[in-house]
């Protein structure tokens, strides 16, 4: 199994005639993704890589019955992009877009609770399933299949210890980027919850920050909620506080959100912790 | 973006919220129609300016002037300050603390009010605090609004003025893509009415696009921190002397984080974020050569980013321009032999573990 998305996946791309929908619809296609439409105002009758473009969501939707949108528009029409999706009735929508304004996701992401869907992102790589599907822009060629979760709010550094997992022998069940931004929709917590229901996970990696309280919320529901085991790694130990390191989440404010206030959170609710990113495989073989 | 105080209540005035009558002084000769006594605020983006001897009161003319002169020549925590905020003295009464921030976790903006104003929100205990959240998609109602002002216990009239500076700073702090809008302290005067005494306001950097009316006085960054943000590039430096440069910001700080592990210490964290684009790689290794670290550590991983793609890039700057420190790297992923090549070719170090080379940077950083 595998969490939120699967073989019935089936993918809407918003943003599909730029060079990013171009260049992630065919990499998606050689994962085995199920790409079944692109959308982009203006275009419709044009196609991706065969895949047919429409001009509106809703029009993509009703013909090839998408049930999950990539979201790839440029930051200042995101929203409207997500509002589309949402209203065009798809039940998960992911959205890589970078520096969209945090008020207008406090807006989408709220409407999508409203509308019972599942929103990844933004500011994220997308979501893997190794052997199944991918949705967003994660490297392929990282990926093995196997029985571990990973949630994470980087997107490198995942790759990174992903690359490090597989090439241990580790497989992944799936693989969710949460984003980099302050204001997300699927949080650490829905991610724990997933995958502690799923009975191909046998064990769970975080890929924390500094910013926000999010790993602290999430150890809270640990101790409370998880029985399988869960491995951690924090970034952001060495950031001095007012510095937004790199993300636009990753930044220490009145003093919360710091690495060690993260660290200590994990390790009372028994997640183990790696130093370096390689270490994360070392520490599933010793511990489950 | 961090606005100055007056730039703050010039938008509160906007929004009817009442804030002391004042005028904004560049120059000490210039000091015409200031009625007396008065405050002078120097005008900087950080706290604490008071106890850093930033405010200061003024009875007469002469003494303004000598004042103000003083405060044009101060710089408050590594800020300069260029302007000082001249203001009527208001008589206070009480002094509440009002905000509207972010509330990271439900994802929803946050109404926090207390009766402890004036003081550093931070050094306030947590029950004296008063909360309420608000759905962005409902926005601000009179319920949300009547439930936090009834636990201040103040009088009718009062409670009235302050529930009107609350729906106006919920408006402001979701017109104007605020990360926070603060009044503290939000006071009570002697007379009766509530005035602003100060005002703290963030917007996110991400929407500053629709709002152009706002300018920049924030001089928060350094020159080549500046020169980086112009240019696309997450570029921060730091008190160590190994600039490292990694692609993504998490991996940038892990890499940052390695270096403790063997002593050593990050002078510049450089995210080259999802590109490859060798001009970018070029303006990155530029910049980072400005800051004049010890030794650069490069930690790259390449997935959907091409090592190899991004080694030609450092090997153009560094056989064009020349470097004159050691380049250690650690390359990983996609094309990563080819890359390594490439590297060791332009005379680099190269590791295999980040362990490594974040090892062989602090060993060669060491004194």
């Amino acid at each position: 199994m595998s969490i939120f998305v699967d073989e019935k996946t089936k993918v809407v791309v918003q943003g599909a005639t730029g060079h990013q929908g171009r260049f992630h619809i065919g990499e998606m296609l050689s994962f085995g993704t199920k790409v079944v439409a692109g959308v982009t105002p203006n275009k419709a009758g044009e196609e991706v890589h065969n895949i047919p473009v429409f001009d509106n969501t809703m029009d993509a939707v009703s013909e090839t019955d998408a049930n999950t949108s990539l979201i790839l528009v440029p930051a200042k029409f995101a929203k409207d992009a997500v509002f589309e999706a949402l209203d065009a009735g798809v039940k998960t929508v992911v959205v890589i877009t970078e520096h969209i304004p945090f008020h207008d996701a406090m807006e989408f992401v709220h409407y999508a609770k409203y509308k019972d869907a599942v929103l990844i992102g933004p500011n994220c790589p997308g979501i893997a399933s190794p052997g199944k599907t991918k949705v967003g822009i994660l490297p392929g060629s990282i990926f093995l299949e196997g029985d571990v979760g990973v949630a994470s709010r980087s997107g490198t550094l995942t790759y990174e210890i992903v690359n490090s997992l597989s090439e241990k022998g580790i497989g992944q069940s799936t693989c969710v980027g949460l984003g980099g931004d302050p204001i997300i929709g699927m949080t650490f917590i829905d991610a724990l919850d997933a995958f502690e229901k799923d009975k191909k996970t046998r064990a769970v990696v975080l890929v924390g920050e500094i910013g926000g309280t999010a790993e602290e919320d999430a150890a809270e529901y640990i101790a409370g909620h998880i029985k399988k085991p869960v491995f951690g790694f924090i970034a952001g130990r060495v950031a001095p506080p007012g510095k937004r390191m790199g993300h636009a989440g990753a930044i220490i404010t009145r003093g919360k959100g710091t690495a060690n206030s993260k660290i200590k959170a994990f390790e009372e609710a028994g997640v183990k912790l790696a130093f370096f990113p390689n270490e994360i495989a070392e520490l599933i073989k010793k511990y489950s | 973006m961090k606005l100055l105080e007056y730039q703050g209540k010039q938008l509160f005035e906007n929004y009817n919220i009442p804030v002391p009558k004042g005028i904004v002084i560049e120059d000490e000769n210039d000091i015409a129609g200031l009625h007396f006594p008065c405050i002078l605020k120097a005008q900087v983006p950080v706290g604490g300016r008071g106890k850093a001897g930033g405010i200061k009161s003024a009875e007469s003319i002469e003494d303004a002037k000598e004042k103000i002169s003083e405060l044009l020549d101060m710089n408050i925590k590594g800020f300069p300050v260029r302007k000082v905020l001249v203001e009527e003295k208001v008589d206070v009464k009480k002094e509440l603390y009002l905000s509207v921030s972010l509330d990271r976790s439900r994802r929803t903006p946050i109404l926090m009010i207390s009766n402890e104003g004036g003081v550093d929100i931070e050094s306030v205990a947590d029950e004296l605090i008063f909360k309420e959240l608000v759905n962005p998609l409902i926005g601000i109602q009179q319920f949300h609004i009547r439930r936090i002002i009834s636990k201040l216990k103040l009088d009718k009239e009062n409670e009235k003025e302050v529930a009107g500076v609350i729906s106006k700073i919920y408006k402001l702090f979701r017109d104007y893509d605020c990360e926070l809008v603060e009044i503290n302290p939000l006071i009570i005067s002697s007379k009766g009415g509530v005035v602003a005494l100060d005002s703290k306001v963030i917007i996110n950097d991400d929407a500053l696009y629709r709002h152009s009316d706002i300018v920049s006085e924030n001089e928060e960054l350094t020159p080549l921190e500046k020169e980086a943000k112009e240019k696309g590039i997450a570029f921060i430096q730091l008190d160590g002397n190994i600039g490292v440069i990694a692609n993504g910001a998490g991996l940038t700080m892990a890499t940052l984080d390695a270096l403790i592990y063997y002593n050593g210490h990050a002078g510049v964290f450089l995210d080259l974020g999802g590109t490859d684009d060798p001009e970018k790689v070029k303006q990155a290794f530029e910049l980072m050569k400005k800051a004049k670290p010890r030794v650069i550590l490069l930690n790259l991983f390449g997935g959907i980013t091409k090592c190899d793609t991004v080694a030609r890039g450092v090997k153009a700057v560094i056989s064009k321009e020349g470097i004159d420190c050691p380049v250690i790297a650690r390359i990983k992923g996609m094309n990563e032999d080819i890359a390594k090549n490439i590297l060791k070719d332009a005379g680099l170090i190269t590791a295999e573990s980040l362990q490594d080379a974040a090892k062989i940077s602090c060993d060669m950083a060491g004194d």
